[in-house]
């Protein structure tokens, strides 16, 4: 198959399925906003909680790493038994897959701010809240934001996995590309794929400096 | 008076059974300047800590302020407590003037006072309000920043203010600046300031009261002046230095420098007697005094030899005896003085105005020098 039939066979499809192309890209940011959404919530709240309380760090950070070990596909496949298929175990999986990066970079954004700064906050009588609220975090703030990044850009290539667990998303023009050896239509689910996450790196950059404290980045 | 702080058998100890702090009593006055001072590890930053519960101590009780802390609200007993530490500990990505803020808005005052109270104390530690409020604490240099750490444990106008080693990271010109300003802002608002240093000249020079610790036991706790000069005990006297003492003159008393038997001689003696008794006693100058001793002027050799012919008393030459120091003056006062004296000496009066001695440029240099000479041969003073 040379270039241009390639190119020719990109735009028939195109013409055929723009439809179905839109459709699978807000079901693959359906996908990838609310496994992340849950995925930052609860990945901070642990990357917090296991920072204050030490015992917390092995179990929690262990578990969340032994998850990362496993590969995404057959992570997809344990759903199956508990969650059945579908959007349910894949956002399940997902989730699963984008807490380690957050939760780490949590922690060490965390435990990282200057301990001069803690001491004299508590010295001067704030109370752990405010220290966490007003110090800690907003100090933390550009690690756990790299973090999060790391686990979006993971999340979109992650989902396009979930097609084959009946999510949909733009795995299933890749998977019906494999299986019908069209390359073209294998382009057209994986280079909007890949154009997500780019795009999504690039606001999430844009994000994180914005809401950078102003101090930080003299 | 009553003590703004005070200690009964406070001990720490750790889980592991070790113990930073022995059993430790002291009381430190309203409106006192303590310095807390001894060797790496005795115990000096725990001693602080404790007072603000960052470290809890184990027994014994705490006073503050009339209130035992251990009774107290923890977070509202720190913000009535200034903290200053070494390392600074401005927040970052707070603008100085927020940095300042900080206790007076967890206390929640309103936002026209605490604009007020800032723009006040940028100007009570040398910063100009209007370069400096809207800056971010990596815009300012170290002894500016520490200026602003200075300013943000005053914020809430604390009355007892605790430091640990605050000027220890600066450089020795900007340090004793800030010393200076900062003994300068201590007296005018009247804190009670608790001072943690490793250096001695900082302790002498800031400390209303030292105190020495070694193995978190108190060795000793008094006046820079009685420390000097009566060291109870050998690691005390070790510490401070010997020479210490005669590195600052101002804290040696001018009885120590002074010839308590001054050449005197009553006005309405003749200048034949006076002349001969110049001779006898190796002196230019005699010092002119009445009955009860009391001191009435000077007598120069030079005047005598010129105009011995022409004068039957003494009394006609006399000079006034400028300069003249108190009995309870110091050394430096002596140093001071002496290049100021027409005749090379300094007498020294009583309460009463009654002649106790004299300084000559001869008796101290005699007197500091042969201090020295004692400590290279080893032998104390
Ligand atoms: N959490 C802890 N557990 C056990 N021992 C501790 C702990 N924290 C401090 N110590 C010990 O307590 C002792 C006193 O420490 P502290 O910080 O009060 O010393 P310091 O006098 O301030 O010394 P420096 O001049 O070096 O600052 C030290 O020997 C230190 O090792
Ligand atoms: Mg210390």
């Amino acid at each position: 198959m040379n270039r241009r039939s390639l190119w020719e066979q990109i735009v028939q499809q195109l013409e055929a399925r723009h439809a179905d192309l839109g459709l699978a890209v807000l079901q693959h940011i359906k996908l990838v906003a609310i496994s992340m959404g849950i995925a930052i919530a609860i990945g901070v709240a642990l990357g917090i909680a296991v920072s204050r309380v030490k015992k917390l760090e092995g179990p929690v950070i262990g578990t969340a790493s032994t998850l990362q070990t496993i590969p995404s596909l057959a992570l997809l496949g344990f759903m199956i038994p508990f969650f059945g298929i579908g959007e349910l175990p894949s956002i399940i999986a997902l989730f699963l897959y984008s807490l380690l990066p957050i939760i780490r970079n949590t922690h060490t954004g965390i435990t990282n701010v200057d301990k001069s700064v803690i001491e004299a906050a508590s010295g001067m009588g704030m109370t752990d809240a405010q220290i966490l609220f007003r110090i800690q975090l907003p100090l933390a703030f550009s690690v756990i934001m790299a973090g999060i990044r790391t686990s979006a850009v993971i999340n979109v290539g992650t989902a396009t996995l979930a097609a084959f667990i009946g999510a949909g998303g733009l795995g299933d023009f890749i998977f019906l590309g494999i299986s019908r050896s069209m390359d073209a239509l294998v382009l057209i689910g994986a280079v909007p794929a890949a154009l997500l996450a780019l795009l999504l790196d690039f606001v999430l950059a844009r994000l994180e400096r914005a809401v950078t404290p102003k101090g930080l980045k003299i | 008076m009553e003590s703004m702080v005070e200690f009964v058998n406070v001990s720490k100890t750790y889980k592991n059974g070790f113990q930073p702090v022995k059993s430790l009593s002291f009381r430190v006055q309203r409106g006192e300047f303590l310095v807390l001072i001894g060797p790496s590890g005795c115990g000096k930053t725990t001693t602080l800590k404790m007072i603000n519960r960052l470290i809890p101590h184990t027994s014994g009780t705490i006073t503050v302020n009339g209130k035992n802390i251990a009774k107290q609200n923890t977070v509202e007993l720190r913000r009535n407590i200034g903290y200053v530490i070494q390392q600074i500990g401005l927040f970052p990505h707070y603008t100085i003037e927020d940095n300042i803020a900080l206790v007076p808005a967890l206390k929640g005052w309103d936002r026209r006072k605490i604009r007020q109270r800032v723009e006040e104390l940028l100007h009570l530690v040398g910063l100009d309000p209007a370069v400096f409020a809207k800056r971010y604490p990596k815009e300012l240099s170290g002894g500016q920043q520490q200026r602003v750490g200075v300013a943000r444990a005053m914020a809430a106008d604390p009355e007892l203010v605790l430091m640990d080693e605050p000027f220890g990271a600066l450089d020795p010109i900007t340090r004793e600046q800030l010393q200076d300003e900062f003994l300068r802002l201590q007296k005018e608002l009247g804190k009670t300031v608790i001072f943690v240093t490793h250096d001695m000249d900082e302790a002498i020079r800031m400390g209303d009261r030292i105190a020495i610790l070694k193995d978190g036991e108190l060795l000793q706790l008094d006046t820079p002046e009685r420390l000097l000069t009566h060291p109870v005990h050998g690691f005390v006297e070790q510490f401070i230095g010997k020479n210490r003492i005669f590195q600052n003159p101002e804290l040696l008393p001018v009885t120590e420098v002074m010839r308590s038997d001054p050449a005197t001689i009553y006005p309405h003696r003749s200048p034949e007697r006076a002349i001969t008794y110049m001779r006898q006693r190796r002196t230019d100058t005699l010092l002119c005094i009445d009955e009860q001793g009391k001191l009435l002027g000077i007598i120069s050799g030079y005047d005598l030899q010129g105009d011995s012919a022409r004068i039957r008393t003494v009394s006609e030459i006399m000079k006034p005896a400028e300069p003249v120091l108190p009995i309870d003056a110091t050394a430096k006062d002596a140093l001071v003085k002496i290049s100021e004296s027409r005749f090379g000496v300094i007498p020294i009066v009583n309460e009463h105005g009654k002649l106790s001695g004299i300084v000559t440029r001869g008796s101290l240099i005699s007197v500091l020098a042969g201090r020295w000479k004692d400590e290279e041969g080893g032998v104390v003073s």
